[in-house]
């Protein structure tokens, strides 16, 4: 291998990739857009959840609760219907997820301390949302009994019932548990995985599209060189945006960071390397630039959204795609983010997904290298 | 440049390049020696380009043996590709690169460094005629300077070996001759200079023409040589105003050797022309076709092209 050959070749890139706006773009704006897309479209936590609430008691008891309901910052009240009808017909609309009927002996039967039923009508079409927002409404609900039982026994002079045993939980890791915390280095991963295999993919597909591969290869430049060479000043740049996408996470998205910053450092480089070498695979198979950059997408993009942990959780597929979920490298890279980000972790106890990744690495460079033919046949 | 006059460079025997059910180069065999010039001339198609392409180790071969600069190519590509020079028929420059930037790749790809790199450069951008448009980028540069500026490129590294695919096609012909001028300079420094053309004029710059069709080398020598050998008689040419009558009545004529349009006239050949002509015009003259004039010409390689390309391959006999 000589030094001066791969030195050529990557100085070279670096000049096409500057001089190259669909390069630039896919440099700069991608990570940057796709972290302000995921980082404020994905959340799974539910707030503002519109409600419709219809009052046939009116009493200032049914006020009371209803209040509540406003007060929360996870219900939204959109509408005060006045029949069953519009009830039905905000819902079907999709004005609102969820409606709160109060029955009309509501004060009565509080009045006389009876047990009285409020009726959640919910929207399941999205039954993820529709059973958080149930939860939450319950939690409303529960409020407002134990207030009213309060009162009453204020009003008798009981002194306040003791519950024998509670329960008292403490979150760890992610405290407040926000599902933001968790997303947000998920989204690292994912920008990281899909802007690394585009710049790659288009390295070889260009050469052959312009018609200067076949004076390359006429050269005595070798493949590993070439390989290396085409990797090194994508490397450089991907660190670049990792340092641009961490930061915004940190200090706009505002991701708890626990961990230690050459962790990070070592584990991101890691990272990159596999996933530019994935995307100089694809490209040595691929001649055309826009089919190039589309598989890129196809593998990067599907597995990582679905198969690395950061939308759903792992533990919880069936075996055969827990199985497959091996073959996902952003799945390691997730897993060490939020491990950092959250917990903390040190290089040795990531040691784990770390030697995954190295021989992801490995196998992918093996890979790239035998790809890539210095012949037209 | 190393290689003494007249050594042999290349070496090709047998050479076979089959593309599934097709042949695209069928039995070639030939030699090339330094300081020599050798023109591949054929029709689009006929193979030239694949036979070079098999010699820079670009394809495989799939039969037969070539040996470049003293390596086989299908063993050892590699050591070839140190010992060559090549210019693809597309234009194989970084249109996004500046002429000097294209240089600096070309010369660290191929390992020139320091002193001997900066007297390369500089003699590269002389060559091409760059000078003052050192930063431009290639690809706002006219045709011609871009094909010299390949021909810099691809001689940076003083390969002893240079193979030029179609270097001429699309470039205006005040900057075909000045190319033509470099090509006689390296070759006189002793560069063994392979080029393809389907321009029959250039071909006769060569110092010897290998003849391509459907894949066979149809004919190999000198260009004078290939006319003596080729045609056998005087060519006439003839002017007239029905080619395409003229043509089926001379066919016909037993004193034509053979009839073939030639641009806008018809050329014939003839054993005496003397003897010959008054009975041919005799002949039309019955059938009520005149021609306008005629004239005995030196035959071009286009004659020799088509007196040749029904006819079977002819080895190497020139070395």
């Amino acid at each position: 291998m000589k030094l001066q050959r791969l030195k050529a070749i990557a100085k070279k890139e670096l000049i096409q990739v500057w001089r190259d706006p669909r390069s630039l773009m896919i440099v700069l704006l991608m990570p940057l857009m796709q972290m302000a897309l995921l980082g404020y479209g994905v959340s799974l936590d539910i707030q503002h959840v519109p409600v419709c609430t219809y009052d046939r008691n009116g009493s200032p008891q049914s006020q009371d609760l209803l209040k509540l309901f406003e007060a929360s910052p996870y219900f939204k009240i959109v509408r005060d219907a006045s029949s069953y009808h519009e009830v039905s017909q905000a819902l079907d609309r999709g004005d609102c997820k969820i409606a709160i009927v109060v029955p009309p002996d509501f004060s009565q039967h509080l009045d006389t301390a009876q047990a009285t039923p409020v009726q959640a009508l919910l929207d399941a079409t999205d039954d993820n949302t529709a059973s958080i927002a149930m939860g939450y409404a319950q939690a409303v609900i529960q409020t407002f009994s134990a207030h009213v039982q309060l009162l009453r026994q204020q009003a008798t002079g009981q002194p306040p019932l003791k519950v024998a045993t509670q329960a008292q939980s403490r979150v760890w890791f992610n405290e407040d548990l926000e599902s933001r915390n968790f997303v947000i280095p998920g989204i690292v991963a994912m920008v990281l995985a899909l802007v690394g295999a585009q710049l790659t993919s288009l390295t070889l597909s260009r050469e052959w599209e312009r018609g200067t591969m076949e004076v390359l290869i006429s050269t005595p430049v070798t493949r590993f060189e070439l390989m290396l060479g085409k990797i090194a000043p994508y490397f450089l740049i991907g660190m670049l945006d990792a340092a641009l996408c961490l930061s915004i996470a940190v200090f706009w998205f505002q991701a708890p960071f626990n961990g230690a910053v050459t962790t990070l450092i070592l584990t991101t480089a890691l990272f990159l390397l596999v996933v530019l070498g994935l995307g100089y695979l694809i490209s040595a198979g691929i001649r055309s630039q826009v089919g190039a950059s589309q598989v890129a997408l196809l593998v990067t993009m599907l597995p990582t959204t679905l198969l690395s942990g950061f939308t759903f959780p792992i533990d919880q597929m069936p075996a055969p795609i827990r199985a497959i979920t091996f073959l996902v490298h952003s799945r390691y890279y997730v897993t060490i983010l939020k491990s950092i980000f959250l917990k903390g972790s040190s290089l040795l106890q990531l040691g784990l997904p770390i030697l995954m990744l190295v021989i992801y690495a490995a196998i992918i460079g093996i890979l790239a290298t035998r790809a890539f033919r210095k012949t037209l046949d | 440049m190393s290689a003494a006059l007249g050594e042999i460079r290349i070496s090709v025997q047998n050479l076979v390049k089959r593309f599934g059910e097709f042949t695209a180069v069928n039995d070639v065999s030939f030699e090339a020696r330094s300081g020599e010039i050798i023109g591949f001339l054929g029709p689009n198609g006929a193979g030239k380009s694949t036979v070079m392409r098999i010699l820079c180790g670009l394809l495989r071969p799939s039969g037969g043996q070539a040996w470049v600069a003293g390596f086989d190519v299908a063993r050892d590509p590699e050591k070839v590709r140190e010992n060559i020079g090549y210019m693809s028929q597309k234009f194989s420059l970084y249109g996004d690169l500046s002429v000097m930037e294209n240089l600096h790749f070309f010369g660290g790809i191929y390992g020139v460094t320091g002193a001997r790199l900066a007297q390369r450069v500089q003699f590269a951008v002389q060559m091409a005629g760059l000078e003052g448009r050192e930063t431009a980028l290639v690809s706002t540069l006219s045709g011609g300077w871009k094909q010299r500026l390949a021909l810099g490129c691809a001689v940076l590294h003083e390969p002893s070996i240079l193979f030029l695919d179609e270097p001429t096609s699309g470039v205006d012909p005040a900057s075909r001759r000045k190319f033509w001028e470099l090509i006689y300079q390296l070759a006189a420094g002793g560069v063994c200079v392979i080029i393809t053309t389907h321009y029959m004029d250039e071909a006769e710059y060569c110092n010897r023409i290998a003849l391509i069709n459907q894949g066979r080398m149809v004919a190999l020598g000198s260009p004078s040589e290939l006319k003596r050998r080729a045609i056998h008689g005087t060519i006439v040419q003839v002017d007239c105003d029905n080619n395409g009558l003229m043509l089926a009545a001379l066919e016909q004529m037993p004193a034509v050797r053979e009839v073939a349009p030639f641009g806008a006239a018809l050329h014939m050949i003839l054993e005496d022309p003397a003897r010959d002509l008054p009975v041919i015009e005799a002949a039309l003259n019955a059938r009520n076709l005149r021609w306008r004039g005629v004239e005995t010409i030196r035959p071009t390689l286009e004659d020799v092209f088509v007196a040749l390309v029904s006819a079977p391959p002819v080895r190497d006999t020139a070395a």
